[in-house]
């Protein structure tokens, strides 16, 4: 298993591509904001958190087909379907190594990005926090969606349809965690309920992508 | 006899033969006097004036909405367990009826917001948890489309269709948990004292069994056409492959 994540993280990293477009893009997003509704750092630091946010689940989007898109294509995902490890495994594997790629790059750019827009720097406690917990269930949830737009040629928009509306709950609970650590607000409950969120993505979803993954390569 | 009898196509055709005529008669009693019933028959509310009539639309068509993900939700667990080809084709002929009336519940709503709370639409919780079904809808519907395998396409979305549902729940209360609402509490309830005047009552109960057998009756004639469709598809591979 960890022969596999360093196998992914290797290809990720090599093939290029992967590794920064997210990060490139989720910079794009933050400085189109600004452009889009003024520079008026107060009203930028009101919204600021809903936009590094969703300008993190649009980056995380973008990369998702890439979890299996390739292995399914040179058929590495059939070999890996009849290796010793579990498909289920596997898919956490891949979830994980998504995150490393297209998570965890986001959550250390985001309080740069922050600083854009406005945030204080005793504020970004608390966005880092948020992304840091937040993002891994939108990997393992994404995984979900890529592995049930697998087989479907230029799957890509259909597979945002269908992830978009899965991110829903962790958004919600993963701003307001952002927002009202901001406010200097108790967010015990919201930081309790985002960390619920990701790891009951990480634990129960696998199998549910293995389930959809071993239909697409029947 | 069993009720699984009627997985069977030929004999899911034959009983829908026979309940057909009676859902659309009784959508069609249920419809004509709760709508006329409502529309013509009860006062206006006092404060409301008559766009309380909105309710005979907005509230069985929010209520079937709900019902026709839940509806998909049993097929699609009955299609996994037991490969009933019947219930995958059930749950696909609903997802259209369900996005229609979800949609008929936010237009309504709208239309009814407008007047009385003076906007189309606000972030409210009810109002964002529809919306986000809606959005289940159009993924889900999608899904069908894009798969050209029937039976794969029946797999992946019973399995959208069931993680689907728990996202939905959850994402029910991460609203109510983001903003407090403009909307009333539940219009229906059965373990509370009744929040509508028995006035606007009685009609609305006529119109939502009305909408219940019009739903039905959709689904069973969306299901036959999809029967017949997947019949005519397999004769013609069968003529293509002789």
């Amino acid at each position: 298993m960890i022969a596999l994540l360093q196998r992914d993280l290797l290809l990720a990293v090599r093939a290029g591509g992967g590794f920064g477009l997210g990060v490139a893009f989720f910079l794009i997003v933050v400085v189109l904001v600004p452009l889009g509704i003024g520079p008026d750092m107060v009203i930028l630091s009101k919204v600021s958190v809903g936009v590094l946010w969703v300008g993190a689940l649009l980056a995380c989007v973008l990369s998702l087909d890439r979890i299996f898109s390739l292995d399914y294509d040179d058929g590495t995902l059939e070999l890996l379907l009849t290796s010793p490890i579990p498909l289920e495994a596997v898919v956490t594997i891949k979830a994980f190594s998504h995150w490393i790629t297209t998570g965890l790059p986001l959550v250390v750019v985001s309080p740069i990005l922050g600083l854009l827009l406005g945030l204080q720097v005793s504020d970004l406690k608390w966005v880092v926090i948020s992304l840091l917990i937040g993002t891994p269930a939108l990997s393992a949830i994404g995984a979900f969606g890529a592995s049930l737009t697998v087989g479907i040629r230029r799957g890509g928009l259909l597979l945002s349809l269908l992830v978009l509306p899965l991110y829903v709950p962790t958004l919600i609970f993963g701003a307001n965690v952002a927002s009202k650590g901001l406010e200097d607000v108790s967010n015990n409950g919201a930081l309790l309920i985002l960390t619920a969120v990701t790891l009951a993505a990480f634990s129960i979803l696998p199998f549910a992508s293995a389930f959809v993954l071993r239909i697409n390569l029947r | 006899m069993s009720l699984w009898e009627y997985a069977n196509p030929v004999k899911f055709l034959k009983l829908s033969d026979k309940v057909l005529p009676f859902f659309v008669g009784f959508s069609i009693i249920g419809l004509s006097i709760g709508l006329f019933w409502g529309f013509f028959f009860t006062p206006d509310d006092y404060r409301q004036g008559s766009t309380v009539k909105i309710i005979y639309l907005h509230v069985p068509s929010a209520l079937m909405a709900i019902n026709a993900w839940f509806m998909m939700l049993v097929a699609s667990l009955i299609w996994l367990v037991r490969r009933h080809h019947v219930s995958a084709l059930a749950a696909k002929a609903a997802a259209p009826v369900g996005v229609t009336m979800t949609m008929v519940a936010l237009v309504t709503g709208a239309l009814w917001g407008q007047p009385m709370w003076g906007t189309w639409w606000a972030w409210d919780p009810r109002l964002t948890s529809f919306l986000v079904l809606f959005l289940f809808y159009l993924g889900y519907m999608a899904l069908w489309s894009a798969i050209d395998n029937p039976d794969t396409a029946a797999d992946l979305t019973s399995m959208l269709c069931i993680v689907g549902s728990v996202f939905a729940i959850l994402s029910r209360y991460a609203v109510n948990f983001w903003n407090q609402g403009l909307h009333q509490g539940a219009s229906l309830s059965l373990d509370k004292e009744k929040n509508v005047a028995d006035v606007f009552y009685q009609p609305l109960l006529f119109s939502i069994f009305g909408f219940v057998f019009l739903f039905l009756t959709l689904v069973l004639i969306g299901t036959r056409t999809e029967i017949r469709l997947r019949r005519t598809e397999a004769l013609r591979l069968r003529k293509d492959s002789e």
